[in-house]
């Protein structure tokens, strides 16, 4: 059935996925065999291989976040041998390919793991905190209506290309999961950047990166060390830039704070 | 049934202004009073939701997914079109017009195109102010790009992905509200219902995905915003849970839904690898301003595409259209994509693609510009299928990609229940029977910031009604018949996975209302369907229980309207005895195989009224005046 590479052989795989009931209950390893896996399929093509293959015998299907299936949504959030998204750089779980993976292979599957995101069922997590976070101030305060025309507004195109790339976060996640302090500094840094780097953004930067900030460390995200497993793990390239400007926009803001 | 499309006396380009200094207002005093349901939160429903808010009314929004920033509009690709003329090209609110009526093939209504030209201007403005950043020329000034059906640049872009970003600016929008009370945000909720209590709407009824609580909400106004039904096919661009639960439990309360047969096919998608596929990926349109379509010359061709020598390639679209090229409307490219392929032209290891080829446009303008222009594009395709595209072509082939149909709407985007509205791809108004590229994202917008906050204002006003509490029997009764359809699912017990069930509906309604259509398949369709939907009710099989996360149990709720929905396509395919946009009946063809509309008969919107489950529905027509442009066959040579 192939598409591209007659060659490619089915695998048979092992996978150790993590399941739990709900949030109150404990979870724990299974193991599951697997086989006749096409190196066409993505990961979560296997996944649903896997499901049908447990409904059929009357197990519980594994419970995954998954929408889009093109790497924009940001739903899709498996920790897979020890990685966020998976050993793929730049590339989210659901546009990572079996072809990654070799016959035999033992796989194990396992949700983010931060105090945040509390676990749902298997590998679905609650990660609102981060829509919190958002609402705290990454914003413009613009109504509908009224406003300029688009064009009387001419942002030079480094910084419309700058502020784009850190526009780019699908707010996963990952960068919390593969943090061990677990912070949230480079989901949070991407926001404050895209929008003070924007002549439109610029009049609430000195609120907006403190209550962005403020509700971060509400919601528990832990402190940044400046490891930088975030942005290795980040599928969209996020860069630690970001995180640079946030501590400089912060600083900023708290010596002229505006905040009343 | 008498289908009043309340579209406002006067000359097309003031019908617009003359309805807003026409329609009733609410006191901003008076506002607060009023809630309003806006189930979906792309584009079309976030949009609504944040400037309700702004106005001052009370809004509960819904989505399926954790965030309401994960809506399928976050997907789109290529661009949202404006006329604005910047280019200075020759565009104008009525060029935009007329190119939305033809490539529709005649069959929108031209007083709704036309105010979606008028307010594509306003939108670009507001998603700026916004911090939107769409892609800019050295100058600092916004840049644009060509879709297909048009002969002007008027699509603004964010690289591949302006959904994302006009949805983050929505988005934005929205969490400003959610921060300041006004909007009440319920994410993992699915609507399974809608509450009527005197003829009109005034609730919902939803389950939470987590808990499996079953809970009812009221309102003086229900929005839907729940995007397409392109799912129906199984196989589709569409996200994974995009469904037609809400605009089909609407309907089955009396909503009439229109052209549920206008599906869009897009032509740039990567082809099915296998059985196991579970969607398709789409290759945006804009790739068709620089990637070239070709498939070789000669039948059973199977060498390597840099094996085939330049005259023994077909570029069928530049061949057949010299003037629109590769940029013909979709429903064309894909029809000829299909054809080629039927002659058993295709290429790749199916024989069900067509090459889509950049080496002429990396020549010219160098790989460091195809890089910034379709990178992140490429990079994708490279991941799905592991090929190269900068070094070899890529292949490409026609997938289900949007919904031209939908629910029934007057020009207020209201359906036939009072109070309750569709906007976006959720209802039919704007399209006819094809939708041109970058327009969808310009309408769910359209709708949601700046035609919705004005008429729904018109009914509150004019309906002036009390807060009803969800104690009300109708709501109860609600309530009780959704507890009992997913009692009714959870007690079937039987074999075949919903999976299954829906892949099989999805071959049904690819091999027989899909690209091309007969009389004689419909028919075959239509019992297959229902032998389907029978053995659905006897045999499919849930696991576990509601008071959980069930995904299994939300993918049935969603197969089994699909598998209704599925029959209504049918039984609209084979009413409509014409070509025309998407609709592609093989009957009614001209002799170079383009869509034969026949307008004597079938200028009108076919909207159907829901009878009974295995009733047939009753079909009311709306006549299409068309005042302002000349129905003439489409022509792109
Ligand atoms: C891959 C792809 C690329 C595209 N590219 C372009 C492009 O470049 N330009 C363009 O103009 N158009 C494009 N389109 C089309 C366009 O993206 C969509 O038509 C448009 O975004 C639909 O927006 P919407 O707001 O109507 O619905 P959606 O964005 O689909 O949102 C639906 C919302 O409803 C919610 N919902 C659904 N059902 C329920 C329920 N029962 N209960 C509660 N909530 C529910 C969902 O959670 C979601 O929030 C593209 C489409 C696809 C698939
Ligand atoms: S910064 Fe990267 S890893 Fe973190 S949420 Fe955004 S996209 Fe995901
Ligand atoms: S499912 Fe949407 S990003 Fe993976």
């Amino acid at each position: 059935m192939a598409g591209n590479n007659p060659n490619s052989k089915p695998m048979n795989l092992t996978l150790k996925v993590w399941r739990q009931k709900n949030s109150q209950a404990t979870g724990k390893l299974e193991t599951y065999n697997i086989k006749n896996i096409s190196p066409e399929m993505s990961f979560l093509e296997m996944m649903d291989v896997l499901n049908e293959d447990l409904l059929l015998q009357g197990i519980d299907p594994v419970a995954f976040d998954h929408d889009c299936r093109e790497g924009i949504c940001g739903m899709c959030s498996l920790y897979i041998n020890g990685r966020a998204h998976g050993p793929e750089r730049g590339t989210t779980t659901c546009q990572l390919h079996m072809r990654k993976f070799s016959d035999g292979d033992t796989i194990t599957i396992e949700p983010w793991r931060a105090g945040p995101f509390p676990i749902l069922k298997d590998l679905c997590t609650d990660r609102s905190a981060l829509d919190r976070i958002q609402q705290a101030g990454g914003y413009i305060s613009v109504n509908t209506g009224g406003v300029p025309d688009a064009n009387e507004i001419p942002i030079p195109k480094s910084i419309a290309d700058k502020a784009f790339d850190a526009a780019t976060c699908i707010q996963c996640g990952a960068c919390v999961a593969a943090c061990k302090n677990g912070s949230a500094m480079l989901f949070t840094s991407a926001k404050v950047s895209q929008l003070a780097l924007l002549p439109q953004g610029k009049v609430e930067r000195k609120t907006r990166v403190e209550n962005m900030v403020a509700q971060m460390d509400k919601e528990g995200f832990g402190a940044c060390t400046n490891i930088g497993s975030c942005a290795a793990e980040c599928p969209v390239g996020i860069s630690l830039e970001n995180i640079a400007m946030l501590n400089r926009e912060y600083i900023n803001a708290s010596f002229t704070s505006e905040n009343v | 049934m008498i289908l009043d499309s309340k579209i406002p006396e006067g000359p097309l380009a003031e019908k617009w202004e003359k309805h807003k200094f026409n329609v009733k207002l609410v006191n901003p005093a008076n506002k607060r009073k009023y809630d309003i349901i806006v189930v979906g939160t792309g584009l079309a429903g976030a949009s609504a939701a944040a400037t309700l808010a702004e106005l001052g009314y009370n809004v509960k929004a819904f989505c399926y997914q954790d965030s309401p920033r994960r809506a399928h509009s976050i997907a789109a690709q290529g661009g949202i079109n404006a006329a604005k003329n910047y280019q200075n090209d020759g565009d104008s609110v009525y060029r935009l017009f007329y190119d939305t009526i033809k490539g529709g093939d005649y069959r929108a209504r031209e007083a709704n195109v036309y105010r979606l030209a008028q307010v594509s201007v306003n939108i670009i403005d507001q998603c700026v102010a916004q911090g939107v950043p769409f892609a800019r020329e050295y100058g600092g000034l916004l840049a644009n790009r060509s879709f297909g059906g048009a002969q002007v640049s008027r699509t603004f872009y964010a690289r591949g992905q302006t959904g994302q970003q006009l949805l983050l600016g929505a988005y934005s929008a929205l969490n400003r509200q959610i921060a300041y009370g006004k909007v009440k945000m319920y994410p993992r909720t699915e609507m399974l219902d809608l509450v009527m209590v005197d003829g009109q709407a005034r609730g919902i009824v939803t389950r939470h995905l987590v808990t499996g609580k079953i809970e009812s909400h009221s309102a003086h106004a229900v929005i839907l915003a729940t995007g397409g039904y392109g799912n129906v096919f199984y196989l589709s661009t569409n996200a994974m849970g995009s469904n037609a639960t809400a605009a089909w439990r609407a309907y089955k309360k009396g909503a009439l839904f229109a052209n549920p047969c206008f599906t869009q096919i897009h032509p740039t998608c990567i082809p099915v690898s296998g059985g196991y596929q579970s969607k398709l990926t789409l290759m945006s349109e804009s790739l068709r301003n620089d990637g070239r379509v070709w498939v070789p010359k000669a039948v059973g061709d199977n060498r390597a595409p840099q094996d085939i020598p330049e005259d023994e390639r077909d570029y069928f679209l530049e061949r057949k259209y010299p003037s629109f090229g590769n940029l013909v409307p979709r429903d064309v490219a894909s029809r000829n994509a299909k054809l080629a392929c039927d002659e058993g032209r295709g290429v790749g290891t199916t024989k069900l693609a067509v090459y889509l080829d950049f080496a002429d446009v990396i020549k010219r303008d160098g790989l460091n510009t195809v890089v910034q222009k379709y990178g992140n594009l490429f990079d994708m395709y490279a991941k799905i299928t592991g090929e190269n595209p900068y070094e070899q072509p890529m292949r490409i082939y026609p997938a289900v990609h949007y919904t031209m149909g939908g629910l029934w709407v007057d020009y207020n985007l209201m359906t036939t229940i009072p109070g309750l509205y569709a906007t976006g791809e959720c209802n039919f108004s704007d399209h006819g029977a094809n939708r041109l590229g970058a327009s969808a994202l310009m309408q769910g917008l359209a709708d949601g910031y700046f035609v919705i906050p004005y008429t729904i204002g018109d009914y509150l006003a004019q309906n002036p009604t009390a807060r009803i509490e969800t104690s009300h029997p109708a709501f109860k009764e609600a309530e009780a018949a959704v507890q009992t359809e997913v009692n009714r699912l959870l007690n079937v017990n039987g074999t075949r996975t919903v999976d299954d069930f829906h892949k099989a509906l999805g071959l049904l309604m690819w091999d027989y209302c899909g690209m091309a259509r007969n009389a004689e398949g419909l028919q075959y369709a239509k019992q297959e369907i229902r032998k389907l939907r029978d053995e659905f009710w006897r045999d499919v099989k849930i696991l576990g229980v509601n008071e959980e996360l069930n995904v299994t149990l939300e993918k049935a709720g969603r197969v089994a309207d699909f598998l209704e929905l599925g029959e209504l396509m049918v039984d609209d395919a084979l009413n409509r005895n014409e070509s025309c946009g998407g609709h592609f009946r093989e009957e009614y063809q001209t002799p170079e195989n383009e869509a034969l509309r026949d307008d004597e008969n079938y200028t009108y919107v076919a909207a159907w009224q829901y009878t009974g489950t295995n009733q047939q529905p009753v079909l009311h027509k709306e006549e299409l005046k068309f005042e302002n442009v000349k129905l003439t066959q489409r022509s792109y040579k």
